[in-house]
Formats: C-alpha cells, sequence, structure tokens
C-alpha cells in the first residue's frame, strides 16, 4: 500500500508540475486532471472511496470537462514566451520561491519531525456516514453553499439569456 | 515475495475472472455488429450479412481482420500525443466500468466463496459514474486532437450532450438509491429477491425495482441512450452534417477502438439497468448444483440482451433528433421529471419509514 502511494504521490506532484511548465493549454489541463486522478487514488488508499469517487466524478469529470471545453472553443494553440513579465518577478522571484517553500518545510518539521508518520484514528468515511455528517453537524455550510451554487446558476441563466 | 495461500488464491482467482470476462465481453462487443447489422437488415427487409459463414456468422472476424490491415492514417497537423490518447481513453473506461459488475450469484471451490464479479466495491455505483464522465474526454480530446472542423464540431457536440444527459442518467437512479440505501450493486439485486406478495395477481410480479420506480426507469434509460450517442441521440457523429463527428479522422484499428468502446458502454449501461431495475441475475433457479450456478448467469445475460436488441430495434425505428431539439429534450423535459421523481420517492420512503 505504500508503494502505491508513493507512486501516485509522485505522479502527482508530477503532473502538477507539468500544469504550470506545459506550453500548450489543452496539455496543462490534462496535466491537471491527472492530478485530480492521482488525488483520488490517494483519498482510495486512505479509505475514503466516497470522497474519492465524488472527487473523480466532480473535479475530473465535471469541471475539467468544463475547462477543456472552454480551451477547445477559443482554440487556445501554442504559447510563446511571455513579453510581459515583470522585472520585479524576474530577480525577485526565485528568493522568495525558496523563502517559502524553507518556510513550509520548517513547519512540517516542527509539527512531526522526521520520524514520526501521524497516524490518524479510523474514521468511517462511507457514503451513509459522510451524508449523516451533512445533515446533521454541517447542515449549516451545506445549506449555504447551495443558495450560493444557486445564485450562481441564476446568475449564469441572466448572462446568457441577455445575448438574444 | 511471500504470498500466503489465501493471498495467492485471491490473486489468481481476480486474474482468471478478468481474463475470463474480458474475452466473453470483446466476443459479444463483435457479435453485438453482426446481430446489429442483422436485425436492422431485417426491419429494413434486407438480409444483412450473409456472404461470410453461414448467415454472415464469421463477419465479424472478417471485420476485425479488415480493420487490422488497413492502413493507419493521421491528419498531419494533428496534435500526435492528444491523437493517440484519446482512443486509448475511450476503450480504458468502456472496459474499466466492467469491474464493478456482478453477473451472478456465488459458488463455492476448494471453501473458498467466488462470487461472479470481479470486484464488490461499496461505491460500485458511484465508481461507474465516475468512470463513464470521465468517457466523455476521449470523445471532447479525439474531435480537437484530429485539427480539422467536423470532429471538432463533432466533439463538442457530444461533449455538450454527455454532461446534459448525464445529470438525467445520475437523477434517474438516485431513487433506486433511496429505496435501496447501499451503493453496492450485489446488495441492490439481492433486495429485489421474492414476489411482491401472496396469493393475489401481485405474487406473479417479482420484486424488481421497476414497480417501484417506473419513472426512474424512463429517465434513466433514455438519458443512457443519449450517453451511449446512440440514435436518436448520435448528434455527435450524424453524418449528414458532420461526416462522421469525432471519429472523422480515425482509421484503422483506431476507429475499430472508438467503435468497440461505444458498444461496450451499451452493454454496460444495459447491465446497470437490468442490475438496478429488473433484478439482475434473479430468477427461476432450479435443478443440480451446477445448475443453480450457471442459470442466474443466463438470466442476467437474457436482460442484458433485450435491453440490447431495444437499441437497435430503436435505431432501425427512430429518426435523429435536431440539436436544438435534444437540449430541450435533456433539460426541459428529463431533468425536471427526474427531480420530480426524487421528490415523490423521497417523501414515499419517509413515509414508510416514520
Amino acid at each position: 500500500m505504500e508503494i502505491l502511494f508513493y507512486v501516485f504521490g509522485g505522479l502527482a506532484v508530477m503532473a502538477a508540475l507539468s500544469v504550470v511548465l506545459q506550453r500548450t493549454p489543452v496539455y496543462s489541463a490534462l496535466s491537471l486532471i491527472v492530478v485530480l486522478a492521482s488525488l483520488a487514488v490517494i483519498y482510495l488508499l486512505l479509505g475514503a472511496p466516497f470522497v474519492a469517487m465524488v472527487q473523480v466524478i466532480v473535479y475530473a469529470g465535471a469541471i475539467m470537462v468544463l475547462f477543456v471545453l472552454v480551451i477547445m472553443l477559443l482554440n487556445a494553440g501554442h504559447e510563446g514566451p511571455s513579453q510581459h513579465r515583470a522585472k520585479f518577478a524576474r530577480w525577485a522571484g526565485p528568493p522568495l520561491l525558496v523563502a517559502f517553500l524553507a518556510e513550509v518545510a520548517v513547519l512540517i518539521w516542527k509539527q512531526y519531525g522526521l520520524t514520526s508518520t501521524a497516524n490518524a484514528p479510523a474514521v468511517d468515511a462511507s457514503p451513509a456516514a459522510v451524508g449523516r455528517l451533512l445533515f446533521t453537524s454541517y447542515v449549516l455550510p451545506f445549506e449555504v453553499t447551495s443558495i450560493l451554487i444557486l445564485v450562481a446558476v441564476l446568475g449564469a441563466v441572466v448572462l446568457a439569456k441577455r445575448q438574444f | 515475495m511471500a504470498m500466503s495461500s489465501s493471498t495467492q488464491f485471491i490473486v489468481i482467482e481476480a486474474v482468471i475472472k478478468i481474463a475470463v470476462i474480458m474475452f466473453v465481453l470483446l466476443t459479444a462487443i463483435a457479435y453485438l455488429t453482426w446481430l446489429e447489422r442483422k436485425v436492422i437488415g431485417h426491419i429494413q427487409a434486407r438480409w444483412g450479412p450473409y456472404l461470410v459463414g453461414p448467415h454472415g456468422l464469421l463477419q465479424p472476424l472478417a471485420d476485425g481482420m479488415k480493420f487490422m490491415f488497413k492502413e493507419d492514417i493521421a491528419p498531419l497537423e494533428a496534435d500526435r500525443v492528444v491523437y493517440w490518447l484519446a482512443p486509448f481513453l475511450a476503450f480504458l473506461m468502456a472496459f474499466l466500468s466492467i469491474a464493478v459488475i456482478p453477473f451472478g450469484g456465488s459458488f463455492t471451490l476448494a471453501g473458498h466463496q467466488i462470487f461472479l464479479q470481479i470486484t464488490d466495491l461499496n461505491v460500485g455505483l458511484l465508481f461507474i459514474f465516475a468512470v463513464t464522465s470521465l468517457g466523455v474526454y476521449s470523445v471532447a480530446l479525439a474531435g480537437w486532437s484530429s485539427n480539422s472542423k467536423y470532429p471538432l464540431l463533432g466533439g463538442l457536440r457530444s461533449s455538450a450532450q454527455m454532461i446534459s444527459y448525464e445529470i438525467s442518467l445520475t437523477l434517474g437512479v438516485i431513487g433506486v438509491l433511496m429505496i435501496a440505501g447501499t451503493l453496492s450493486l450485489r446488495e441492490i439485486v439481492n433486495q429485489q429477491a421474492g414476489l411482491w406478495g401472496h396469493g393475489s395477481v401481485l405474487s406473479l410480479l417479482p420484486r424488481w425495482n421497476l414497480f417501484l420506480q417506473p419513472v426512474g426507469f424512463l429517465v434513466y434509460f433514455m438519458a443512457a441512450i443519449a450517453e451511449t450517442n446512440r440514435i436518436p441521440f448520435d448528434l455527435p457523429e450524424g453524418e449528414t452534417e458532420l461526416v462522421a463527428g469525432f471519429h472523422t479522422e480515425y482509421s484503422s484499428f483506431k476507429f475499430a477502438i472508438f467503435f468497440m468502446s461505444e458498444y461496450a458502454n451499451m452493454i454496460t449501461v444495459s447491465a446497470i439497468a437490468t442490475l438496478l431495475f429488473f433484478g439482475g441475475w434473479l430468477g427461476p433457479v432450479f435443478g443440480p448444483a451446477p445448475l443453480r450456478v450457471i442459470l442466474p448467469v443466463f438470466w442476467f445475460t437474457l436482460k442484458v440482451f433485450c435491453f440490447l436488441f431495444f437499441y437497435i430495434w430503436v435505431r432501425g425505428t427512430l429518426p435523429r433528433f435536431r440539436y436544438d431539439q435534444l437540449m430541450a429534450f435533456g433539460w426541459k423535459f428529463l431533468l425536471p421529471l427526474g427531480l420530480l421523481n426524487i421528490l415523490a420517492t423521497s417523501a414515499v420512503v419517509a413515509w414508510v419509514h416514520s
């Protein structure tokens, strides 16, 4: 099981790098799908099949399809080297990146050290348990999110209708 | 590698099951093409394939050979990587979902209970939806990577169509899930065992979910035909206006792979309809022990076959929808119907439970 974690963890990191480094937008989008799918496998390994499946259905299967569709529709081609890069980013970027990574490393070090493996207590992650939590402890955030999405849908309809 | 004998047994069991199921599925796909041509032929007062073998029975074999030996032509301006990736994805997604479909009960061999299914996930149905939702990519990417206008239009159309009908597909199933209270396909089938009543007319009817969820079934199956890009919803490959849609630029074996995935998807969708609404492998079982194992598989295959025949029958009967009709049907009819069905079902389930 641990081997699988390293395989898919590595895949996720490499694909995430590829999202940023690819010059063709479609390749970036495809790499992002690989990231999301590898994360789903890691959820599976953590014993949360429901979350894993929802991850694939919602992110990889719905949201990314729209991304890919839009990229295809715009026919965004090969991206040349950027002309608009700020001078500031060129000399301040690398040191800031190093500082940020160091900070994250220190935080992780302080929290866990190098040897300890954090063993979380096993939780029931079945669909029924997740559903029960959603409709009891987290019912307010759940309903607020629903209203937010409803507003977004209405907004999209209004914007689309104006064209005709 | 030190493996206990029971782990070894599980691994060997899984490998054998996968090999057998792949073989059966590929053969079924090959003969589904034969069946389709034969049935469509007879609907149109023709004979269909007749020359290769008795009643054209060797036609699928000949077709397969032809596809393999044809020259593989790719457009010069195509995006090579994605152009190759798309048929591969289509094949993968079409065959992955078979892994969680149970097609029979279980039997005991050398002290191990063997279930007639590759693996029983407790989120089996969600797994299938996850895999089918990824299937959109093969169509969209095939259309885009060919770098040609007809495939691009076909790819865009079918992506929009598959996203729209995926919602209705899921909504149609939710009613069954609310009644069953589980996502495991094996569990859902086991709950449909038996007859409705004793003594009355009801005792003739099996306890299938179809009788509890007729609307859910209609919504599911109509959405399923659209989801598999079949007539009357085969807009993505509407020959009259888009040449052949997303796979216009594909030739040789890559074209065959798209074709096979479409038929595999038809089989998957029919199998799910059978499992959720028609009691899966349940049916009259009698006789000695081996027959008791084989009969359920036979009932399952028979029910799936009926759906596949229905698919072909529809193709021979109905004309194609126009694109705006397709979208209006999906969003203004199927979606509200599915939502109403869920409302009604949840009300009844709540009333029964209280």
